[in-house]
C-alpha cells in the first residue's frame, strides 16, 4: 500500500485493520469512507465507528473502501461518507490550521448532502468556534451553526438520548466544552440520561442535512445500528440511486443496548 | 515525643479490623487528628521515600522494587494491601509503627495512583520516584492523558533525589525536560537526578504507546528516534528468561513473571532498586551517584523469583489444568495481553465489567484488535458488559461461544466445557476479583505464580 496515494486505502486507521473479506461475493457497489484525522483525532475508540461502517457495508452487500485524511495529506476525491472523531486538546491544536484549509471542500460536501458523522472534538470544530476558558477563540469551519465554550466542568458518563429519527441513542460522553445550537441546526435528540451538549438545555448533538454530530462515543455506531444504517443508506442512495439492504445480525447489538441502558451514569 | 494520635489510630485500626471494615478509616482518623503524622514518620527513614506511579503495572513493579531491596538486606515499608491512596498509606503506616510512632524501616516504597500521588507528594516530598507510563485508562476519571502526564510531572517536580523515567513513553520521557537536572550529580538546588529505563530497538514495536498504536501494520518500522542512555535496558524477552543490559554488560536471568510488559517493568524496578541500594549498601551515604554498589547477583536472583502481585495476572491450576488470569484494563494492556499470551491450544474467556474501579467507559474495547482470537474463537463471555464485548468481537469476525453477564454460571460453564484444554481468562479488575472468589468456591485453587 502506498501511503501517499489519495486513492489507495492505506493504513486502515493506524494499527487497525478490517477483517479479511470472507468471499468474493458479487458486490452491489463500492462506497468510499473517509476518516478525518484518525492520527490526531482518534481517542475513545473512534476506530469503532469506521469499522462498523465498513463491516455493515459488507453485510449489506457493498464494498467499503476505507480511506484516511491526516494533516498535510492530499484530500481524496469522490468521497461518499465521512467519519471523524474526538481528540485531546493537543490533537485539536495539531489539526486546527489544516482543517481550516479544508473548509471550502468540507462545506461543499456537507451542503451537497454527503453523509457525515462527527464526534466530540470534530463536532466542536465543525461549528463556528470554540472559545476556551482563558478566552482565546479557536475558529471552526462553520459547517454547523453551533458554538462551543470551554468550561471547568467535565461532563462524563453514560448517556441515553431520545432521538425523533433514531429512537434511543446510547453512548458515553467525556467533554468539558459546552455546545449551544443556533437556529441553523436541530438537536440529535434530548437527553434521557446524561448531559449532552451542555449542562443547561438537555439537548444532545446536532443534525444538519446528512450530518450527524454528537458528543457520544463508546463507540456510537456499534450500539446504534440505526444511525450507522442511516449514514450507509444515504451514501448508497446518493451514489447508486437506491439502497437494497442486507440482513446484518443485530442480536448482540440489541442485547448490548439493553444492558448498557441499565448501567449507572 | 509521644503523639496521642498513634495509639488512637492503632486502636481504630484494631476495631475496624474486628468489624471487618476497610483499611482507610484508621488513616482518616489519624489524618484528622494529626495531619503531620505521615510526613513526620516517613521523614525518619534513612533512605527516604520512593513513589511508584503510572497507569499500568504499579502494583507488580512496586512489589519487585520491594523484593529487590530486601535482597540487599534493606528493611522496606510498603503499602502492600493495594491501598494506593494517601489515606491508605497512613493506615498501612499505623499497622507498622510501634506505639511510640517509630517505623522500623530503611526506606518506604509506595505505590500511588496518579491523582493521589499528587496529594501525597505535596505532604511528603519523596526522595525517589519511578514513573512507568501514561496510557489510556480511566479517562473518565482524569479527563485526558495529557492531564495524567501533568500529574506525573508534578510528582517528579517534588522529588528531591532521583527521578526514574520510562524512556520509551514520550509523555513520561518528556518530563525530564521540565526538571532542572544534571544527570551526573545532584547539584544542590539543581533539581533531581534523572535516570531512565529503556527497551532495545527490536522490542519497541511490541510496546505501542497510545500514539504509536496507530502505526499501520506491515508498514516499515520508522527508525527509533535518538534517545538518552538508559541505566537498564531490556534487550530480549524469552519464554522464561530475559536479557538486561546495565553497567555496560549483558545479563540473562530466568523470569517467573509472564508478559513482556511485566518484564519491561522489571527493568524499571531494577533501575530504581539499583539507585536506592547503591546508597544503602555502601552505608552511611558513602556510595557516590552513578556508581551503584548494589550486589548485582543478589538483585538478579531476587528478580528471577518475583511473582506477579495478587490480582495482576496469575497462573492457577484448576481441576488439574492450568488456568491463567490476565488483567486487562486499557487498550495497551489488552493488546499486550493478546500478544504475550498466544491463543492457540487454549480455551478463552473474556470478562468485562464496567464498575467504577474498572472504568465505566467502554470505548476502549474498540481500540483493541482481536484478530489473534479469530482462529480459535472465544468460548465464553461474561461481565456486566459481556454483550458489548460480543458486539466488539462480532465486528472483528471472531466467533463467540456463549454469553452470560453473570460471572458465576459463566465461569462454571467455561470450566466444564474446557475439553481438557488449558484455559485463559482476560478480565477487568472487578471481574478478576469475582472470578477468584468463584474459583475458590467451586474448586481447589493452586497458585503457581
Ligand atoms: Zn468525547
Amino acid at each position: 500500500m502506498t501511503p501517499d496515494s489519495p486513492d489507495t486505502p492505506h493504513g486502515l486507521s493506524f494499527g487497525h485493520e478490517l477483517p479479511p473479506e470472507d468471499s468474493a461475493a458479487p458486490g452491489k457497489g463500492t462506497i468510499r469512507v473517509l476518516q478525518l484525522y484518525p492520527r490526531d483525532m482518534n481517542i475513545y475508540g473512534d476506530w469503532g465507528n469506521a469499522l462498523v461502517l465498513a463491516q455493515r457495508l459488507r453485510w449489506h452487500g457493498y464494498t467499503p473502501e476505507l480511506l484516511e485524511y491526516n494533516v498535510g495529506d492530499d484530500f481524496p476525491a469522490n468521497i461518499d461518507l465521512v467519519v471523524g472523531g474526538g481528540g485531546q486538546d493537543s490533537g485539536q491544536l495539531v489539526i486546527q490550521d489544516d482543517l481550516l484549509s479544508r473548509e471550502t471542500t468540507l462545506k461543499a460536501m456537507a451542503e451537497d448532502g454527503t453523509p457525515m458523522l462527527v464526534i466530540c472534538g470534530l463536532y466542536q470544530l465543525f461549528g463556528k468556534f470554540f472559545k476556551t476558558r482563558t478566552g482565546s477563540v479557536i475558529p471552526g469551519i462553520g459547517v454547523l451553526d453551533v458554538e462551543t465554550h470551554g468550561t471547568d466542568e467535565r461532563l462524563i458518563g453514560n448517556v441515553a438520548v431520545s432521538s425523533p429519527e433514531f429512537g434511543t441513542v446510547l453512548g458515553y460522553e467525556n467533554h468539558s466544552g459546552q455546545t449551544t445550537l443556533g437556529p441553523g441546526v436541530a438537536p440529535l435528540g434530548t437527553t434521557a440520561k446524561g448531559t449532552g451538549n451542555n449542562s443547561s438545555d438537555g439537548q444532545e448533538g446536532a443534525r444538519y442535512r446528512n450530518i450527524v454530530a454528537s458528543y457520544l462515543h463508546g463507540s456510537l455506531l456499534p450500539k446504534n445500528p440505526a444511525v450507522a444504517d442511516f449514514l450507509i443508506k444515504t451514501a448508497v442512495e446518493r451514489k447508486y440511486g437506491s439502497f437494497t439492504p442486507g440482513t446484518p445480525d443485530d442480536s448482540y447489538a440489541v442485547l448490548a443496548r439493553e444492558h448498557a441502558a441499565r448501567r449507572p451514569r | 515525643m509521644l503523639y496521642i494520635s498513634v495509639p488512637l489510630g492503632k486502636l481504630v485500626r484494631r476495631v475496624s479490623r474486628l468489624r471487618g471494615g476497610g483499611s482507610a478509616l484508621p488513616g482518616l482518623v489519624v489524618e484528622k487528628i494529626d495531619p503531620g503524622f505521615m510526613r513526620r514518620t516517613l521523614s525518619t527513614l534513612p533512605l527516604g521515600v520512593a513513589v511508584v506511579s503510572g497507569t499500568n503495572g504499579k502494583t507488580t513493579t512496586t512489589k519487585m522494587v520491594v523484593e529487590l531491596l530486601e535482597s540487599q538486606g534493606l528493611k522496606v515499608f510498603t503499602n502492600r494491601t493495594g491501598s494506593n491512596f494517601t489515606r491508605g498509606v497512613a493506615a498501612a503506616l499505623l499497622g507498622e509503627v510501634d506505639w511510640r510512632g517509630r517505623l522500623d524501616a530503611d526506606v518506604a516504597v509506595l505505590e500511588l495512583d496518579e491523582a493521589h500521588a499528587v496529594h501525597f507528594v505535596n505532604q511528603v516530598p519523596p526522595r525517589y520516584c519511578l514513573l512507568l507510563n501514561v496510557l489510556r485508562d480511566q479517562l473518565d476519571r482524569f479527563g485526558e492523558i495529557d492531564k495524567t502526564a501533568e500529574l506525573l510531572q508534578h510528582i517528579a517536580a517534588k522529588t528531591t533525589g532521583t527521578v526514574v523515567l520510562n524512556r520509551e513513553d514520550p509523555r513520561v520521557a518528556r518530563i525530564a525536560d521540565t526538571l532542572k537536572t544534571d544527570t551526573v550529580t545532584t547539584v544542590p538546588g539543581g533539581g533531581p537526578d534523572v535516570r531512565y529505563f529503556g527497551l532495545d530497538d527490536s522490542l519497541l514495536s511490541t510496546f505501542p504507546n497510545d500514539d504509536e498504536m496507530r502505526a499501520a501494520p506491515g508498514s516499515p518500522v520508522p527508525p527509533a528516534p535518538p534517545r538518552p542512555p538508559a541505566d537498564v535496558v531490556l534487550r530480549r524477552v524469552g519464554a522464561d528468561d530475559a536479557d538486561f543490559e546495565y553497567d555496560g554488560a549483558m545479563v540473562t536471568t530466568g523470569m517467573k513473571l509472564r508478559g513482556v510488559y511485566n518484564i519491561f517493568n522489571a527493568a524499571a524496578a531494577l533501575t530504581l532498586a539499583r539507585v536506592i541500594a547503591a546508597r544503602g549498601t555502601a552505608g552511611q551515604g558513602l556510595a557516590s551517584e552513578g556508581k551503584p554498589a548494589a550486589d548485582s547477583a543478589g538483585l538478579l536472583k531476587a528478580l528471577a523469583n518475583v511473582a506477579p502481585a495478587f490480582g495482576r495476572g496469575e497462573s492457577l491450576v484448576v481441576d488439574g489444568l492450568p488456568l491463567e488470569l490476565v488483567l486487562v484494563k486499557n487498550p495497551s494492556g489488552f493488546r499486550l495481553g493478546l500478544k504475550s499470551f498466544p491463543a492457540a491450544g487454549y480455551a478463552t474467556m473474556v470478562a468485562i465489567n464496567d464498575n467504577y474501579a474498572d472504568g465505566r467507559d467502554m470505548s476502549w474495547l474498540w481500540d483493541v484488535e482481536f484478530d489473534t482470537l479469530r482462529d480459535g474463537g472465544v468460548d465464553q463471555l461474561t461481565g456486566s458488559r459481556a454483550y458489548d464485548m460480543a458486539l466488539r468481537l462480532q465486528y472483528d469476525d471472531v466467533a463467540v461461544g456463549a454469553v452470560d453477564p453473570e460471572i458465576a454460571p459463566a465461569l462454571a460453564a467455561f470450566i466444564r466445557g474446557g475439553q481438557g484444554k488449558p484455559k485463559r481468562i482476560f478480565c477487568t479488575y472487578t471481574a478478576m476479583l469475582a472470578i477468584r472468589r468463584e474459583l475458590s468456591k467451586i474448586t481447589t485453587v493452586e497458585v503457581v505464580s
